[in-house]
């Protein structure tokens, strides 16, 4: 353990992998400094273990009905977080319900952030018309309220979790192309990226080697604090019935079937949402740890 | 024939629908393998001339010629192998996120030339910096080691002409001279032609055969390093400007 601490801390690397890895070495201390991005990363890394071990956590099948069980309160035995309408157990579907909501995330970071970086970057780089007519396709965008959009993209495509998915990707670009244009701003005229201009770099090869990097460290903040908005808009879409679809156990959709009974039987909805509560807080103390670490204006001196 | 031959350059900046003329019909000519020094207070558009022959700031009349054929816009690969430059600010030149290793590779890399491992230890012993500093990040080297990497970057190419934005205004005085004296080593060995910019004339006067002083964007007198080093100035510009770095010169 002790060799490879030395062998990170090296300050003279011997290779591209030792360097990298020695940063990440170094962010990784500064993180752990942080004792709210440590409960916000202990989250999130619970809800990846949560998703991944599921059929093991979970003491019963998630869409099994029992209606001799039905709307059972919190603490009756085998059923701890009690059951719902249909007497499922609404731990076990809690428990598989964060392999739909990790998977949303997952997509959705995949894909909208990597769109409004190359959107961005891009606009910010080229400037000009190029600048007016991108920004003003974002401005588009920005200017619907999401939920709406994603609501009329649902209601063309139709119901399901990849549409719900693609809904939500296309309205939360527009921010990651603005932060993306504003860093561009920053770094294009700056004499690093002159230099690469004058060894006769072309323009992909500028934006993708040397101004996206630069880019990088504000939109991953900005995709760690907007995860808990990513939750909250697919709960939303579940919650009407727009996005995963009955039976398996999506949180928001749970809320929702919970919301007929929410002053008899109040465990049946709060539940998911207490889940939904906790995962959002710990993406948004994450992104605000990261953003300690990652901000380039706060670390390079 | 000079290399670099400059005829009646000008460079007008707009902004904001205003326009600053930064460089106003200067001509110069620098012979190959020689070092020709650029003078002048802030703001006299002696950097601007740099910029304007790598193609960074807009030429609004007069041309540019290098071998005796005018410089393409926008430049190309061509006139990158040819033409490279170091800029003033070592703390700004390197990008950040970039180990020094990614910095030398890359002109290599645009290039397509091989034997990047080679090249780039030997561009590093060239230079004076040993070659465990390969993987380093900028932050991680002083002020001087880093001119020291954006000097071997700009070489990485084998260009023949140097441009030098004030390549040491931005070091403390000991690592100014070591900085200085790899310059003139490198450009014996390799017979480099120098165009360099300073407002220090006790730098110039270290590196230059010839010099021309700039006043508000305008040459004002071309000096030889005997005219300099005899106090010979037609000019009463110049000669305010000699006077006022002529205790440093003599120290030195």
């Amino acid at each position: 353990m002790s060799t490879l601490i030395t062998w990170l801390r090296d300050p003279n690397p011997a290779s591209r992998l030792q360097s990298k890895l020695g940063q990440s070495y170094l962010s990784w201390l500064r993180l752990r400094r942080n004792p709210l991005a440590m409960i916000g990363l202990t989250i999130s890394l619970a809800l990846v273990l949560m998703a991944v071990f599921a059929p093991l956590l979970a003491p019963h099948d998630p869409i099994a009905q029992e209606l001799s069980r039905r709307l059972l309160p919190p603490g009756t035995a085998g059923n701890w977080l009690g059951t719902d309408d249909f007497g499922r157990d609404i731990l076990s579907r809690i428990i598989f319900g964060s392999r739909i909501t990790l998977y949303i995330v997952l997509l959705v970071i995949l894909t909208a952030p990597v769109v409004g970086l190359i959107i961005g970057t891009i606009a910010g780089y080229f400037g000009g018309w190029t600048d007016e007519i991108l920004m003003r396709i974002t401005d588009i965008f920005l200017a619907f309220p999401k939920l709406i959009l994603a609501l009329a993209l649902v209601a063309v495509l139709g119901p399901g979790m990849e549409n719900a998915v693609l809904a939500i990707a296309l309205t939360s670009w527009p921010p990651y192309a603005r932060v993306a244009r504003a860093e561009t701003l920053t770094v294009r005229n700056s004499d690093y990226i002159a230099a690469v201009k004058l060894q006769g770099a072309g323009a992909a090869r500028v934006i993708w080697g040397h101004v996206m990097p630069m880019c990088l460290p504000s939109v991953i903040i900005r995709v760690t604090l907007d995860m808990a908005g990513v939750i909250l808009t697919a709960a939303g879409l579940g919650f009407l019935g727009l996005g995963v679809q009955p039976p398996l156990p999506e949180w928001g959709l749970m809320i929702s079937a919970g919301r007929k009974f929410l002053f008899e039987q109040w465990w049946v909805a709060t539940m998911p949402g207490l889940a939904i509560f906790i995962v959002s807080l710990g993406f948004n103390l994450l992104g605000d740890g990261l953003r300690d670490v990652l901000d380039p204006r706060s670390t390079s001196k | 024939m000079a290399l670099i031959e400059i005829d009646n350059l000008s460079v007008t900046f707009t902004a904001q629908g205003r326009q600053v003329r930064a460089v106003q019909n200067v001509s110069l000519n620098v012979n190959a393998q020689e070092s020709f020094g650029l003078v002048g207070e802030s703001g006299s558009g002696k950097s601007t001339i740099l910029r304007a022959i790598c193609g960074l700031a807009p030429i609004s009349g007069g041309s540019i010629r290098i071998n005796g054929k005018a410089i393409a816009t926008p430049r190309g690969k061509a006139f990158s192998r040819q033409v490279q430059m170091v800029f003033q600010d070592p703390y700004a030149s390197l990008h950040p996120r970039h180990t020094i290793d990614r910095t030398l590779s890359e002109p290599l890399a645009i290039h397509g030339l091989p034997g990047t491992d080679q090249r780039i230890t030997k561009a590093l012993t060239d230079v004076g910096l040993p070659t465990n500093f390969r993987f380093r990040y900028p932050h991680q080297l002083s002020g001087g080691q880093r001119q020291r990497v954006a000097i071997a970057r700009a070489l990485m190419l084998e260009p023949e002409i140097l441009l030098l934005d004030e390549p040491t205004s931005a070091l403390d005085a000991s690592v100014q001279a070591e900085t200085l004296n790899l310059l003139s080593r490198l450009r014996a060995e390799r017979g480099l032609t120098f165009l360099m910019v300073s407002h220090d004339l006790a730098v110039i006067d270290h590196m230059c055969d010839r010099i021309l002083v700039m006043q508000h964007g305008r040459a004002v007198e071309e000096l030889s390093r005997d005219a300099l080093a005899h106090a010979e100035m037609k000019t009463d510009y110049a000669r305010s400007l000699f006077a006022a770095s002529a205790d440093r010169m003599l120290e030195g």
